[in-house]
């Protein structure tokens, strides 16, 4: 088996926040009816992890839940677990009307931390990210600049953003320029 | 920049979603064989002034096709809701 490297191999950037390439991490999507205790029961079962509602994050040790349409969601695991658990959730729905993929190599992940995210992000997405409006917990599906991305606040107040792997270094560069030192927004 | 109301996510701006066209036509039945009521479904639209009923679809957000009012004039927009929805 090769040897699996996340897109920019841990790159980080100091700006008046901080900016990480989160490295790999377990990403599984899963389409199914949200209607349907037996999905969302399944989902739980493997997570831990309470099921969202809309625009929700769901976090449980090493798993998330995050809400992306009325129809699916997204799960994080750890990256070494992320076959081994799409194929167990994939059993779990045998028979339904669902579907489990394994996108860890997909994707590209980034953390920022800092007092002053929200004043990087809010340069770059459309996405209402006032204290308001995105609290932790929640996750918006949504674009930055011109690539589509979905970024979640943690527990801590620091937020993850998820892209397309092919789009990861253009992600990288918006995020850090955002966030250079001397373009804080003064609000 | 417009901001749409999406029933599903709640209030996101324009740069979110992209434009699907008049949400009034109809397809003729399949075995219509009269070439102009094809060419009208095909290509012919209205250009109006004034209010229109329009899909739009939410391709960075919830990714669920909407129906929505909009005004060409004013842009005001109107009712929005899910295209899979009954109006
Ligand atoms: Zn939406």
């Amino acid at each position: 088996m090769s040897e699996a490297i996340s897109v920019l191999n841990g790159a980080t950037f100091d700006g008046f926040v901080s900016i990480k390439e989160a490295g790999l991490r377990g990403m599984i999507s899963v389409r199914g009816d949200f209607a349907a205790a037996s999905f969302t029961k399944a989902v739980s079962a493997l997570t831990g992890a309470d099921f969202p509602a809309v625009n929700e994050a769901k976090f449980a040790g090493d798993y998330a839940i995050l809400w992306m349409s009325p129809d699916e969601l997204l799960i994080l695991c750890a990256y070494e677990n992320a076959q081994a658990d799409a194929d167990k959730l994939a059993a779990d729905l045998a028979g339904e009307h669902a579907l489990v993929a394994n996108v860890s190599d997909a994707r590209a992940l980034f953390a920022m931390s800092g007092e002053l995210l929200r004043e990087a992000l809010m340069k770059l997405t459309p996405a209402n990210v006032s204290e308001d409006a995105f609290k932790p917990g929640q996750v918006r599906r949504t674009r930055l600049a011109q690539a589509a991305a979905a970024v979640w606040m943690l527990e801590d107040g620091s937020v993850e953003i998820m892209c397309f792997r092919s789009v990861g270094d253009y992600m990288f560069k918006l995020l850090c320029n955002a966030a250079n030192p001397g373009a804080e927004l003064g609000l | 920049m417009l901001r749409i109301n999406c029933p599903v996510c709640g209030t996101r701006d324009e740069t979110e979603f992209t434009y699907g066209g008049d949400a009034t036509v109809v397809r003729p039945a399949m075995d219509e064989t009269r070439a102009q009521l094809w060419l009208d479904y095909v290509f012919n639209r209205d250009n109006p002034r004034g209010p229109h009923t329009e899909y739009w679809h939410h391709v960075q957000g919830c990714r669920q096709w909407l129906v929505m009012e909009r005004n060409t004039l004013t842009h005001e927009v109107g009712e929005c809701h899910l295209a899979k929805e009954a109006c």
